[in-house]
């Protein structure tokens, strides 16, 4: 069978070799570096601009996009046909590809977002390697502690007020320098798809902008939703200790805290996503205006084949809904919820209509394609380019994040401010 | 103390003089001299479609798949054939089943997903057979995004895949505009026609080219003015695919037609 023939429908005249060759996770592939980015400029909102409000969301968003980095890079390798070779990116790029580009920029920003956090967390660190080094009957767990938390200080155990605050000083460079090599990193995404010149509803310099655009709000978005969902355990963790202890934090003032939040980021999440909208439509009215020679299939694709993904998944649940539920007054945290889940899935929607819809029509501007999501994997194939695959890449990121959130206080300071 | 005007003077100087020995290096380096000394010199292979000739049989497809091991039930191929049919009534239809490998022996053409339209012959206003191959491009888009340059353009224009680098992206697939390109079924990297470089090499005629009853498909030396191919690019009116994509395709066609893309 030939790559890409399992899942691609051809209609009319196609040529033989064209196939929906780039499927689910390429979708998941800008989706994903999307997330990272956002996160990312979400936390620097704090550390760069000094936006107060925002302190609990920085430091948490900041990890989060920390664990959202590995991933970005998986949907890649598990699209690769030969992803044993996947390293020759980074060892013999051939720059004129803008592919070839990701391994300097991933890692350029990898190195940035992880010294950021390592001065984030200096004080941490040290903390806790020297309260172990202190106590007296280390069992074997403690000591790999002991170890891996003396490793993370790298030696430097000075906790002084001038170098704290010489660590802070780091941060705020680190979060300057981070925001354009964060943008560059998605924007490139961007600027990949939309420097193919051979295919008509792709090649735009728009698209950099638009997939760096989305990508804010998508990060901003995933960004308040896992914020609520670990604030809403929270609570209730404190309402079944309540009983026990008496110097907890009450259920209430946590959920103010929660508010004030979201309040906050929600506009941030706003004004970012009516940009994103702007760009989008500034692309689409553009193409019908000047109506070049491609014009006729791609309006036979955006009106007519692809009508329902992008005007009522992506501009209509992902765009218009979350706008209203985020413009009506006195936004609760059950409706910001729901206004960051549908945001996401426009998001994603934005980025299968790109992709997909990308390659749903053939060269000869005669022809369509349809892709049929393969759901069961029968085969590693159909596992990894499959809906198995997609929501493997989804969880990945939860998983790793849970894991840090083992080793750095990630919440802790709201609770301290608590008392 | 140092004036402007002498620190000016004497940067200019400087730079100047930098800059001799580095134009030496450029203009000395031996390809280039060559290149200057050997204006027509060497080899640029080009190919010519005269698809007036061309009668749909499927033989250049056959001969291409079996040369280059390219599976022959497989839904992909280096070259294939379009059969383009107009309508009195202004409709355009066109198909290329197979790819033409079999060709065209019925009236009916195929619309994909299994649905056909069977036109008669009382309807046709023209209809003909356009054969395609990779266009070997003097400007080829596939080379420039390969990210570990895997694709690569020879000497003698050929673009070439080095099957043991190919990391199997696809961008390549993605960057060509006239979807020559497809993942190979059993070697799972990128593949495309390159004139079948293993037989233009040794003095032979590609495939399609040897199997080609009518002389549709020829292939030439576009440096050598005296190729017959040179001389019909130079002397007939003929033309090339997609033009507007700045890729300067070096396949040449006879009796183009507006549709044909």
């Amino acid at each position: 069978m030939v790559h890409g023939e399992l899942w691609t429908v051809k209609e009319l005249f196609v040529l033989p070799n064209e196939y929906i060759y780039w499927s689910i996770q390429i979708v998941m592939y800008p989706f994903m570096t999307g997330l990272v980015a956002g996160a990312f400029v979400l936390s620097s909102l704090y550390h760069v601009f000094g936006i107060k409000q925002l302190k609990n969301m920085a430091r948490f968003s900041l990890v989060f996009s920390f664990a959202l980095l590995p991933v970005a890079m998986m949907p890649l390798m598990l699209h690769l046909q030969q992803p044993q070779r996947g390293i020759e990116v980074l060892m013999t790029p051939h720059f004129t590809s803008a592919i070839a580009a990701f391994g300097i920029v991933f890692s350029t920003y990898g190195l940035i977002v992880a010294s950021e956090l390592w001065f984030v967390y200096r004080k941490h660190f040290v903390k806790t390697a020297l309260s172990l080094r202190r106590k007296a009957d280390k069992n074997p767990l403690d000591q790999v502690k002991h170890l891996f938390f003396s490793a993370l200080t790298l030696g430097a155990y000075d906790v002084s007020g001038a170098a704290l605050h010489q660590d802070e000083k780091a941060v705020k460079i680190l979060a300057g320098i981070g925001i354009p090599v964060a943008c560059f990193l998605h924007g490139y995404a961007g600027f990949i798809f939309g420097s193919v010149k051979a295919n008509a509803l792709w090649m735009t310099p728009l698209m950099p902008v638009i997939f760096i655009m989305s990508a804010v709000v998508s990060g901003i978005a995933l960004c308040m939703l896992t914020y609520i969902v670990v604030m809403e355990i929270k609570k209730f963790n404190v309402r079944r200790a309540q009983s026990s202890s008496s110097n907890l934090p009450t259920s209430e003032a946590i959920k103010g805290i929660e508010l004030n939040e979201i309040r906050i980021t929600a506009r941030y999440l706003l004004f970012f996503l009516l940009f994103a909208i702007s760009l989008e439509l500034l692309d689409l009215i553009f193409r019908g205006y000047t109506a070049v020679k491609t014009w006729d299939i791609l309006r036979s694709v955006i009106y007519g084949k692809d009508f329902t993904d992008i005007f009522i998944l992506q501009y209509g649940v992902g765009n218009l809904l979350p706008l209203i539920l985020f413009l009506w007054p006195r936004l609760t945290i059950r409706r910001a919820l729901v206004g960051v889940i549908f945001v996401l899935f426009g998001v994603f929607m934005m980025r299968w209509n790109v992709v997909i819809g990308g390659q749903s029509f053939s060269l000869t501007f005669a022809g369509y394609m349809h892709y049929h999501l393969p759901i069961i994997p029968r085969n590693w194939e159909t596992f990894k380019e499959g809906l198995a695959g997609a929501l493997m890449v989804a969880a990945t990121p939860f998983i790793l994040f849970w894991l840090f959130c083992k080793i750095l206080p990630v919440f802790s300071q709201d609770s301290e401010e608590l008392h | 103390m140092i004036s402007r005007r002498s620190f000016l003077k004497n940067a200019i100087k400087g730079v100047a003089g930098l800059s001799i020995p580095l134009s030496i290096i450029g203009i000395a380096g031996p390809r280039k001299l060559f290149a200057l000394n050997n204006v027509t010199a060497g080899v640029r292979w080009a190919f010519l479609i005269n698809t007036y000739k061309c009668v749909g049989c499927g033989l250049c497809v056959k001969a291409c798949k079996t040369e280059n091991e390219i599976p022959y039930d497989a839904n992909v191929t280096r070259t294939w054939i379009e059969r383009y049919v107009h309508l009195k009534d202004g409709r355009v239809f066109a198909d290329t089943p197979k790819g033409g490998r079999d060709g065209f022996t019925t009236s009916k053409i195929d619309l994909g997903e299994g649905r056909y339209q069977d036109i008669d012959e009382k309807d046709i206003d023209k209809a003909f057979f356009v054969p395609k191959l990779c266009n070997q491009c003097e400007n080829p888009p596939c080379v420039q995004v390969c990210p570990v340059g895997a694709t690569f353009q020879a000497s003698d224009g050929v673009v070439l895949i080095d099957r043991s680098w190919c990391i199997g992206c696809g961008y390549c697939i993605m960057a060509c505009p006239y979807g020559v390109r497809f993942f190979h079924p059993v070697l799972q990297v990128a593949e495309k026609c390159n004139f079948c470089y293993h037989r233009i090499n040794k003095g032979l005629k590609p495939a399609c080219v040897d199997a080609c009853p009518f002389g549709a498909r020829m292939i030439g030396n576009i440096k050598d003015p005296e190729d017959p191919v040179t001389k019909v690019i130079m002397a007939e009116r003929v033309n090339v695919l997609k033009s507007e994509y700045g890729t300067k395709p070096q396949a040449y066609y006879i009796g183009m037609d507006e549709e044909v893309r």
